[in-house]
């Protein structure tokens, strides 16, 4: 049977539901990277699917676990978020015909499958459960926390990959074409009007620059500090490719892309594979690496009235994530060592960042914030991970920072100016994402 | 600037029509007396399709806000950078969003809370679209 979409009610969306019912029963135990690459070179050799398989095995290697302990699978099956194989073209068969296939000739190349994953990783005999956490790493990571604390799995994979091809992000397909659909025409999105990826958050940022008498260039230290934390992760786009600092100066000469957006507001899309090895708190004692155990899951499922959502519906939906976050791990946003809420785009950070009350933040102080130490030095962190700014488009670098930080295996990267005890990841939208809490201790 | 064509569908079909006939209408739930823009198939409020009607609006609004487009994704735009991208609020609800490139309103000096009036335009297939002018 075809692996099929966590149903809604493995999601912890709404408040008041009280402390997490398997809080401090799962934990991360092994985490395996991909190198990075900032698109796909055509070859069999280096293919997303290729990446998937490296990063899983990195996991079960980190972990110490022997394959055929594994007896679950979480994935995200999309691949991209706009770099779309374009219609008609020619499927290279020769990189098909180099893996095991599924009925779908993009799968592994440009699109991924649980099938697609155990069929070309015959060590994985013992997987039983397999599901989708379609979005991103974050709605992964909660789909497999929570099919562990249900007894679904006892040792799970999970895993996200990103492909990226040719061409620019979205410029191909409707946005190529003479004419639109009408609803499509209508809806939020680039259409007639021609907004970019991040229009919507750039004008979210403008209101909360106008209300709060805030201004873009307040944005620098955070950016610059990003930067910092992403060339001190090894895993990442810029660490490999690119260590160039992005000072102050850099950003705020950077081109516009959707004005007060610009060229480094919007981050990098890239090709990588991320995984981890979740498992019980009960068989995480016997492994390798120094257990991190979850405590939380939340997710958060606006909508807003019309085309955009406005400054006062996102606030009012990362207040609530906040809230749910510290309600189902039953702490406080004192009790938070460090934060590593998503970023890509950079101009809603801030409300996440508030949305938490992170340090005693209220909505409109973000930005001062960001004017103090923020630094991994300090008692502050603000995104040790330095995120997708940091380190390019996988929305999963806070996650495995949150596991490192709290094993004591960030490297560089280590934050000192406070103990890593509980840190919180999770995104992608402030208007709709998934959030994890991750601790030292189970409780 | 002349925007892709649109080849209305069910679901959008009304507010093409009364675009091409030069009036502005947005789908209400009577039962609940609640616009929606985009158009649904259920009102947000009584999850119900029964009620779903197309309102004539006054073609009044306000800029609610604004940003400025440099890299769009859009083809046929492209030759139009840097131009606005503002959303409009409709006087009968602002809660009620439309997208405007502000015709006539020059690049990055939007005024924000300003007035503005709905015009037609055509599109590159010959439906028209609605477009907002700051008024005065
Ligand atoms: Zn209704």
């Amino acid at each position: 049977m075809a692996t099929e979409n966590a149903p809604a009610s493995m999601y912890r969306t709404t408040e008041g539901l009280g402390v997490w019912e398997h809080k401090g029963k799962v934990a991360a135990v092994g985490v395996g990277h991909s190198p990075t690459t900032r698109r796909w070179d055509g070859t069999a050799e280096n293919t997303m699917g290729a990446n998937s398989i490296f990063a899983l095995r990195q996991a079960i290697a980190d972990a110490g676990v022997d394959p055929s302990q594994i007896d679950g699978l979480v994935l995200d099956p999309v691949t991209t978020t706009g770099a779309h194989w374009p219609e008609g073209d020619p499927i290279p068969m020769d990189v098909v015909n180099a893996y095991n296939q599924t009925d779908d000739p993009l799968d592994g190349i440009a699109k991924l499958s649980a099938e697609w994953i155990l069929k070309n990783m015959p060590e994985l005999s013992n997987v039983k459960f397999t599901m989708y956490g379609p979005g991103c790493m974050s709605h992964a990571i909660v789909v497999a926390a929570q099919a562990v604390g249900e007894g679904r799995t006892h040792t799970c994979l999970v895993l996200k990959s990103w492909h990226n091809l040719e061409g620019r992000y979205n410029q191909a397909g409707i946005s190529a074409s003479e004419s639109v659909p009408g609803s499509f025409a209508m809806a939020p999105g680039r259409t007639l009007w021609g907004a970019p990826g991040s229009y919507g958050t750039a004008l979210q940022f403008a209101e909360y620059c106008r209300k709060y008498g805030k201004s873009h260039d307040m944005m620098a230290p955070f950016m610059s500090n990003s930067r910092r934390n992403g060339l001190l992760f090894p895993e990442g786009y810029w660490a490999q490719h690119r260590p160039e600092h992005l000072t102050e100066e850099d950003y705020l000469n950077a081109r516009w892309i959707a004005k007060p957006a610009n060229l480094f507001d919007n981050d990098i899309p890239i090709m990588v594979s991320g995984a981890y090895l979740f498992t019980t708190a009960e068989r995480a004692k016997d492994m390798k690496q120094k257990p991190v155990y979850i405590i939380n899951h939340a997710s958060s499922r606006g909508t807003q009235r019309s085309i955009l959502p406005t400054l006062d519906e996102v606030e009012a939906e990362t207040a609530s994530t906040g809230r749910k976050i510290y309600e189902g791990a039953g702490i406080t946003a004192a009790d938070l060592s460090f934060e590593n809420m998503y970023d890509g785009f950079a101009l809603f950070h801030q409300f996440h960042l508030e949305g938490l009350r992170y340090r005693g933040m209220q909505n409109g102080d973000a930005l001062d914030f960001y004017q103090k130490d923020i630094s991994i030095e300090g008692p502050d962190p603000v995104l040790p991970s330095g995120g997708n700014i940091g380190s390019g488009r996988s929305r999963f670098w806070m996650h495995t920072d949150c596991i490192q930080q709290i094993q004591g295996r960030a490297g560089a990267r280590t934050i000192t100016g406070v103990k890593p005890e509980i840190g919180v990841s999770g995104g992608p939208m402030p208007m709709g994402g998934n959030f994890t809490v991750w601790s030292a201790t189970p409780d | 600037m002349v925007k892709q064509g649109v080849i209305p569908d069910d679901l959008s079909k009304p507010f093409w029509d009364a675009a091409n006939a030069g009036r502005l209408e947005i789908q209400n739930c009577s039962a609940c007396n609640r616009l929606h823009n985009p158009p649904v198939a259920a009102c947000t409020r009584c999850k119900s399709g029964d009620n779903l009607e197309w309102k004539l609006m006054s073609g009044k609004g306000t800029i609610y806000n604004y940003g400025v487009v440099y890299d769009c994704p859009v083809r046929l735009l492209q030759q139009d950078q840097p131009f606005n991208l503002a959303v409009i609020t409709l006087d009968e609800d602002s809660g009620i969003q439309m997208y405007s490139h502000l015709p006539g309103t020059p690049v990055d000096d939007v005024p924000v809370g300003a007035a503005v009036e709905v015009i037609f335009e055509e599109t590159a297939n010959g439906q028209k679209v609605p477009e907002w002018r700051v008024i005065g």
